[in-house]
């Protein structure tokens, strides 16, 4: 318990006031708009608006491409999700060992972390480019075996792909400082007890990982949700034939393309309450470092 | 230099009133040492001087101001924290400076003044290390030049030893007393240490759950402690205490084992009936051949202390200690006689626990047990 | 050990809750036993991770360096050629690439001095103040969390089109627009546009939970002593917070400056919603106009070269401060869980 106070709480209210304006501003207000508008049909250029109840709800939900969305969505998050965690995992697990070379290891691990989406998005677009990438060594083996462009199949694969490499590195760093936070004594008491290297990280360092686990994969449904759209509107732009329509992008399509605001509005809450979800899941459920109280 | 006047200051954390009422004047020059476990109230009575806690009734008084509601900063006191409260990320230098700097006194003569500082209290070859490379002591010595500089009306120690290692400890306490003689700032010292506040104090604060029990002289306070918890908390090792009552019709204190204590008739009259502790200290006794001293106890071990020996006692089910710079040997369950000076007996009421005096003369001679 | 460290370990009370730097560790735990056989394998299987994670880039990097016939040979050509230059210089110089890496500088400068400026202040309110409001005021900043700008996008971008439309909106709700407007003649419309400009980058994204955290997290480190030491010397709250605070606090600025960098560079869907000026474009959102599909070809051949040097340029940038910074970096990322 803190007892060292300052007593001029005018100065408190003056140094919390900034980020309170903004927040107010920039987040609270946007969000009140955003159910607001999910309630009330909303004339895309001002004017008139009345109240819709549930009725946008009631149009998304039966609306057979908001499901497909959804279910891309959930495709891609799991797609991806295992794919970098898996990646991450088998790398931090054989890093931890800490042999020769572990510092360049390390590094070559996480600097994927600060590419940009959109760079990460053209980069693998490129790559799976049918014509121009690598992928033109397959496709002249096998003559239409890869096509992203028109195969919606592909373009979602192809996603996933880029959302997992760039994902790789957070969960890595994650990983890794899960395992080092592994009292040594331990693993020396698995040595001891005659426990191989390997053995150890199945028995020992995995078990022990599991909080840091379930914290990694929260955050990485939860990112894979609303973190998507540079990836998505570089490579594909939601398609070919809506294949890779994700729920943000989707948000984005209708909202300032399509100019649907109740419906985008809609979709946004909808999004939000699986946000609010997941984050109070990995707050509540899941042991943390960090005691915010 | 300023005189500390405290009147009738109570402290309460909502319900919890922890310091019920305390009076103390602390004159010009002095070195005041407040004394007491932890949890009696008397860092709190210190913050409260400096400004670092409200004060919730009463008042607190500096060179004749009333500083209630005073800022820290406006009332001229320095202090020592316990963990010296050092800032991690300046100099020995700067450390010492950064009061003058909050001040706005001019850098060649903030300099001037921080060496002459460090100098008094040798520190001068570390002005430039960070208080992380040095060692508690040199820390120790860079939280005293901190309060030293200010020329505050008061010094305040937050118990500033209790994290030094014992030997230490001796040594940082005569420099502290040494630094207190040549400048001769009023100081009030809180401890926990009774060692320490022996040989600091000029007077004693002896603090018991949140009221004072006695101020003196660290002698006076030995010599003759107000309260039965004074008088078991000062001195080391502790007092002894046997229960017994004052007999009006004997003029005679009985003790649990029958032994008696003759009294003069008219302290008997005067406390007639009344349950009393005595309290005996185990340097004020000498062992004797059972039956031949003044009580008889049942021997249980013997600790050694180097220059005399402790004996534990069992007087009925009482522990009792007798210290001996002769040292017999005995064997557990070993009868031994217990000569006691009875003009160093202490006598307290067994209800209230304060002293009940009854002059040297009063006390005239104890009877063993038949 | 930096300077920082070493006085912060005789200051900080609870040394679990130090900003540490989770991957920095003193052992090696395969070295308990010698297994050549398991070492060898521990090398091919992280050097296949590398491969992965690395030849991606390659690949970028090397287009980049051929020419508009060599990108588009079939099949690829998985060498370098001698374009690299040119390629960079045609996507700097003809693509204005340029101005944008300057807009995105800008942006990134500002956004990290205004979520670090922001942070501190508010975590030193919410920590060195006894007031009622403390909680609340922590748990609104902590909601934002789950507000994303994904998810609040379309209601987001009309705030930035007039930055005082909420208290317009109030101003009308409650009256008080009207009863100035009768009382003084005087119409109440407030305006404020951030649309195509620094403003509208930079102050929607200074708002930040995860750096108010951190140093709230760092703030509850600070020993009562210093704070008490501070008021015996005299120092206010401000000057305790620019005096004693903002230096120790070094560690913490690195590591956030180093997250919030990147973060802020690689901003895409913000700059893309309220930036039409080409004046005001950032290199993120140039990188999408160079891909080369139909629309941006006319059916012509895609020109990848271009596009590939566009890549590398945005991606440079955040990638040497992540591996110059790697420390910081990682302690940013752990400690505020993202």
């Amino acid at each position: 318990m803190r007892r060292a106070y300052f007593k001029n709480n005018w100065i408190a209210a003056l140094v919390v006031a900034p980020q309170l304006l903004i927040i107010f501003v920039f987040f609270y207000w946007p969000t009140s708009q955003a159910l607001y508008w999910a309630f009330t049909f909303e004339q895309p250029w001002g004017g008139g608006n009345e109240w819709a109840g549930f009725e946008n709800f009631r149009a998304i939900l039966t609306d057979g491409r908001y499901w497909d969305s959804i279910k891309i969505s959930i495709i891609y998050a799991a797609g991806a999700t295992v794919l970098s965690m898996g990646m991450a995992l088998i790398l931090a697990v054989f890093a931890d060992r800490q042999l020769r070379g572990y510092k360049y290891y390390r590094i070559g691990a996480i600097w994927p972390y600060a590419v940009a989406a959109p760079a990460v998005g053209l980069a693998f677009r490129f790559i799976f480019n049918s014509s121009a990438g690598i992928m033109s060594y397959v496709n002249a083996a096998f003559p239409g075996f890869w096509d992203p462009i028109l195969n919606g199949d592909h373009a979602l694969l192809m996603v996933i792909i880029a959302g997992a490499w760039k994902q790789v590195a957070y969960n890595f760093i994650f990983f890794l400082a899960g395992l080092q936070s592994i009292p040594r004594s331990l693993i020396e008491a698995g040595a001891m007890d005659g426990a191989t290297v390997l053995r150890r990280m199945r028995d020992i360092q995995l078990p022990l990982l599991a909080p840091t686990f379930f914290f990694v994969l929260v955050i990485n449904i939860t990112d894979s949700f609303t973190d998507s759209f540079g990836i998505v509107d570089t490579m594909t732009g939601g398609g070919p034939a809506r294949a890779t329509n994700l729920m943000v992008y989707k948000i984005y399509v209708d909202g300032f393309q399509g100019l649907d605001y109740s419906g985008a509005a809609a979709q946004s809450i909808i999004l939000m309450f699986l946000v609010i979800a997941l984050t109070v899941i990995q707050f509540r459920y899941i042991e943390r470092k960090v005691h915010y109280t | 230099m300023a005189n500390i006047d405290i009147r009738q200051v109570r402290k309460s954390y909502g319900k919890d009133e922890v310091i019920h009422g305390v009076d103390l004047t602390v004159n010009i020059g002095e070195f005041v040492v407040i004394l007491g476990p932890s949890g009696c109230g008397k860092s709190t009575l210190l913050r409260m001087i400096a400004g670092l806690e409200d004060i919730s009734g009463g008042e607190i008084s500096i060179a004749g101001t009333v500083v209630n509601d005073l800022e820290p900063r406006q009332r001229g006191c320095a202090m020592v924290f316990q963990n010296y409260g050092l800032y991690p990320h300046m100099t020995v230098a700067e450390n010492i400076g950064y009061a003058l700097k909050v001040a706005g006194m001019k850098k060649p003569e903030r300099l001037e003044k921080v060496r002459a500082v460090a100098k008094s209290v040798g520190l001068e070859e570390f002005m430039d290390r960070k208080p992380g490379q040095l060692s508690g002591g040199q820390r120790q010595r860079v939280a005293m030049a901190r309060a030293i500089i200010r020329e505050p009306k008061v010094f305040l120690f937050d118990e500033p030893l209790s994290n030094l290692d014992a030997k230490l400890r001796v040594q940082m306490r005569h420099e502290i007393r040494r630094i207190h003689n040549r400048i001769k700032a009023t100081s009030v010292f809180v401890t926990h240490d009774q060692h320490e506040g022996m040989t600091l104090a000029d007077r004693m604060v002896i603090m018991n759950k949140g009221t004072i029990d006695q101020v003196g002289t660290p002698e006076e306070v030995y010599n003759r402690p107000a309260t039965v918890y004074v008088a078991g908390f000062i001195g080391s090792p502790a007092m002894n205490f046997l229960s017994g009552q004052i007999s009006a019709e004997q003029s005679v204190i009985l003790l649990a084992d029958d032994s008696r204590i003759e009294i003069a008739s008219d302290a008997a009259r005067r406390h007639a009936g009344a349950l009393v502790q005595l309290g005996l200290r185990p340097e004020d006794m000498t062992l004797c051949a059972p039956g031949a001293g003044h009580l008889t106890g049942s021997f249980d071990f013997y600790e050694e202390l180097g220059s005399s020996g402790l004996y534990h006692l069992m007087i009925e089910d009482v522990p009792f200690t007798v210290l001996s710079s002769i040292k017999p040997r005995f064997q557990h369950g070993d009868q031994v006689g217990v000569l006691a000076d009875l003009s160093k007996l202490h006598v307290f009421g067994a209800k209230d626990g304060v002293r009940i005096d009854m002059d040297e003369q009063v006390i005239r001679q104890m009877e063993p047990a038949e | 050990m930096t300077q920082a460290d070493l006085p912060l370990a005789s200051a900080v009370r609870d040394p679990e809750a130090r900003i540490t730097n989770p991957l920095r560790r003193r052992r090696a735990p395969g070295m308990v036993e010698n297994t050549p056989v398991l070492n060898i394998l521990t090398h091919l299987i992280l050097l296949t991770g590398m491969i992965i994670l690395l030849f991606p880039m390659y690949l970028v990097f090397n287009a980049a360096t051929l020419s508009l016939q060599e990108v588009n040979a079939q099949p690829a050509r998985l060498l370098p050629g001698d374009q690299f230059w040119n390629n960079i210089k045609e996507a700097w110089v003809t693509r204005d690439f340029g101005q944008k890496f300057l807009n995105s500088l800008i942006v990134a400068v500002g956004v990290v001095t205004g979520k670090i400026f922001i942070a501190c202040i508010t975590a030193f309110g919410l920590v060195f103040f006894d007031h009622r409001l403390r909680m609340p005021i922590f748990w609104a900043v902590f909601i934002t969390l789950m507000l994303p700008l994904e998810v609040r996008i379309v209601p987001t971008y009309a705030v930035a089109a007039n930055a005082l439309q909420p208290f317009q909106t109030i101003l009308d709700w409650t009256g008080i627009s009207w009863f100035i407007q009768t009382v003084s003649g005087i119409e109440v419309a407030l305006e404020w546009n951030m649309l195509n400009s620094y403003t509208g980058l930079i102050v929607p994204l200074v708002a930040t939970a995860t750096g108010t955290f951190l140093y709230r997290q760092f703030f509850l480190t600070i020993p009562d002593e210093l704070v008490e030491a501070a008021k015996m010397d005299c120092a206010g709250p401000l000057r305790f917070l620019a005096e004693i605070l903002v230096p120790l606090s070094r560690t913490n600025i690195a590591a956030l400056a180093t997250i919030m960098f990147v973060f802020s560079w690689n901003q895409y869907l913000w700059p893309l919603l309220i930036i039409t000026d080409p004046n005001y474009g950032v290199v993120a959102v140039e990188l999408g106009k160079l891909v080369p599909d139909t629309n941006t070809t006319g059916g012509a051949i895609p020109n990848w070269h271009i596009a590939m040097a566009g890549t590398l340029i945005v991606t440079v940038p955040p990638v040497i401060v992540v591996i110059f910074m790697q420390r910081w970096f990682v302690r940013g990322l752990i400690n505020t869980d993202k």
